[in-house]
């Protein structure tokens, strides 16, 4: 009881951080990356955490729908969040085909083939003449929200952001403490069992596999927009790395753990990058190892031992 | 000279050659990744920049200390190996009894260390190394004009993976590899040093993998990211062929590396991703692979 009232208070403080966040003196596209990212890690974590599907591909939804959504409001002038929507339903629709090939195989082969089936969509992206190659779709404008208000304001656009993420934060955590939720984990733990329980496997897998992507896709034009561009770089497989990498060193499994680790991930990339140049990367690969290596439940997963260990001692037990 | 469905046919033995060039990497690489998957259960994601530092060791050992192609070819896989065997002692021993994934983000985690000290050591762009003298030049057979070293480096591969396919199929080492492979605890109860031969496994397969790295590195520009994308098409690879059998591992890089020369002529557009192309189909009617045994 005590965890959880515990659990309560820190959501909420949260939730006022982030309303006053910007008025603090926060650089507010920094924050704004950072709840995209937040969003992409989330995302990934409802099929790392809660199905226990590695996926080395999601950069591929990431920025293709990053892609789509520029296109759409440089060339055909359309308004933000019909951009959006189209973006979503495109990595919705690749969610679907790459899943569908992608969970014949599980484990270690489903981590080889959703890497290399978004390394297939990378050279798309690369050649396709739409996105511009490497130089990427530059010019991106925010436009306004339903005609309402104009999001070229960073205040305004910050609130759109940031609701937009928690609304995500919510769904997700409604979607793991649904019945689905329940049978993501009875697969994660022993996915035969689950099977000879009558659950149909593979459907429940893509099912999972299309809401991460179609969310992950939704990250991506969020950040095309906030930015104002979307680049190559978001389709490579460093990408995919990165979203693993927040996931894990935050926790995976955890509702909390990959917007913490989105934050130090992308924390880090923004103090440290134009520092230290290509040591950028070796830190990267160094927590990587570390996070492997050290502590495989991520900094939440760790704390939330720590304080249930030290809550629940003093408190009477509750169901004795 | 005659066309083959008007394209030249010295174009298309020109990009046969090179597909088959291409295919005795893929092999060689794909060889290692089997090999260690088989023994360690881990998929080494490093093996891309154990290629990478093959080339470099060859090209830092040439342009600093004079050492020729040919003492390259030998000491750049053995400093590599020792570096694996090192790696394998102090990180990757102590994964083998979780998820396999965890290997996999390790040895991520561990080329993208490579890759950013490399580039920070030598900078991102490409370095060249010079042809050795006694392969320089091109042999004219008639139909079309060889290029000696591509020979040698197809001849080479193929040796080597030749001697690794007789090395576990046809002695007694590699009967002791298999077996470990298969049940290592029984082989373990039989006297023989599991971990050693699990360390020195490592060792053997990442030396693979900078074997290729230096016979590359006359051809393409030595550079930090030259093996991160490589890998990405060899894992394709290994699963269109399965991880379960050597002999599979070499035919399916040599067929995909020939198919992948095939459509640079047919349809340049395509070639960097029929491979992957390739895979999703035989993921939809095979999904174990060709070889596969599960």
């Amino acid at each position: 009881m005590r965890m959880k009232n515990f659990t309560l208070m820190f959501y909420v403080s949260l939730l006022i951080m982030g309303l006053i966040a910007p008025w603090l003196g926060i650089y507010p596209v920094y924050l704004m990356t950072l709840y995209c990212y937040a969003i992409f890690a989330c995302a990934f974590n409802l099929m790392l955490g809660y199905s226990g599907m590695l996926s080395f591909g999601h950069a591929a939804y990431f920025g293709f729908s990053s892609y789509i959504t520029a296109h759409l409001i440089t060339v055909y002038k359309l308004s933000t969040v019909v951009a959006i929507f189209a973006g979503m339903t495109t990595s919705c629709l690749l969610g679907l085909v790459i899943g569908f090939i992608a969970i014949r195989r599980s484990g270690i082969y489903f981590a080889m083939i959703t890497l290399a089936l978004s390394q297939l969509v990378y050279f798309v992206c690369l050649q396709a003449s739409f996105t511009g190659g490497e130089n990427g779709i530059q010019g991106v404008s925010r436009g306004d929200l339903l005609g309402l208000v104009s999001l070229k304001d960073d205040l305004s656009m910050y609130y759109f952001v940031f609701l937009v993420f928690v609304m995500v934060f919510l769904f997700i955590q409604r979607v793991v403490n649904s019945p689905f939720g329940q049978v993501l984990k009875a697969i994660r733990e022993n996915e035969t069992r689950a099977c000879s329980l009558g659950y149909f496997v593979d459907r429940q897998k893509l099912l999972v596999f299309v809401i991460s992507s179609t969310l992950a896709g939704l990250a991506g034009s969020l950040k095309c927009v906030v930015l104002g561009f979307a680049a190559l770089s978001d389709v490579l497989q460093a990408t995919s790395g990165e979203v693993i990498l927040m996931t894990m060193l935050g926790g995976a499994g955890t509702f909390i753990g990959p917007v913490l680790g989105a934050g130090i991930v992308v924390t880090l990339q923004d103090t440290l990058s134009d520092k230290v140049g290509s040591w950028v990367t070796v830190i990267i690969g160094a927590i990587f190892v570390l996070c492997v290596m050290a502590f495989r439940k991520g900094i939440a997963g760790e704390v939330h031992a720590f304080l249930s260990r030290r809550l629940e001692k003093g408190a009477p037990s509750e169901n004795p | 000279m005659s066309d083959i469905f008007g394209i030249p046919t010295q174009v298309i033995l020109g990009q046969l050659l090179l597909g088959l060039l291409n295919g005795s990497f893929y092999a060689m690489l794909s060889l290692g990744l089997a090999v260690i998957f088989g023994l360690l259960g881990v998929v080494n994601f490093a093996h891309g920049a154990f290629y990478m530092l093959g080339a470099y060791a060859a090209w830092f050992l040439w342009g600093r200390f004079g050492v020729n192609y040919w003492v390259a070819l030998l000491l750049a896989p053995l400093v590599v190996g020792i570096l694996g065997v090192g790696l394998e002692r102090t990180f990757l021993k102590h994964l083998y009894k979780i998820d396999p994934l965890y290997g996999l983000l390790l040895t991520f985690g561990l080329s993208l260390i490579a890759e950013g000290v490399l580039r920070e050591l030598f900078g991102s762009s490409g370095q060249s190394y010079p042809v050795p003298d006694l392969l320089k030049g091109a042999l004219d057979v008639g139909f079309m004009i060889l290029p000696i070293y591509r020979v040698w480096v197809i001849v080479a591969s193929l040796s080597v993976c030749f001697l690794t396919w007789y090395l576990i199929e046809c002695t007694r080492l590699g009967a002791n590899l298999r077996a470990a492979t298969e049940n290592p605890k029984l082989v373990q109860a039989f006297g023989i040093n599991v971990p050693r031969m699990v360390m020195l496994t490592y060792g053997a397969g990442v030396a693979l993998a900078a074997f290729a790295g230096v016979l590359s590195a006359p051809i393409i520009q030595v550079s930090p990211l030259m093996g991160s994308s490589l890998v990405i098409v060899v894992f394709a690879v290994v699963v269109i062929g399965g991880m379960g059998s050597i002999l599979g591992a070499i035919l399916s890089g040599l067929s995909l590396g020939v198919i992948e020369g095939f459509t640079k002529v047919l349809y340049p557009e395509a070639s960097n991703i029929v491979v992957f192309v390739i895979m999703a189909v035989v993921l939809c009617w095979r999904p174990s692979g060709f070889f596969g045994k599960d």
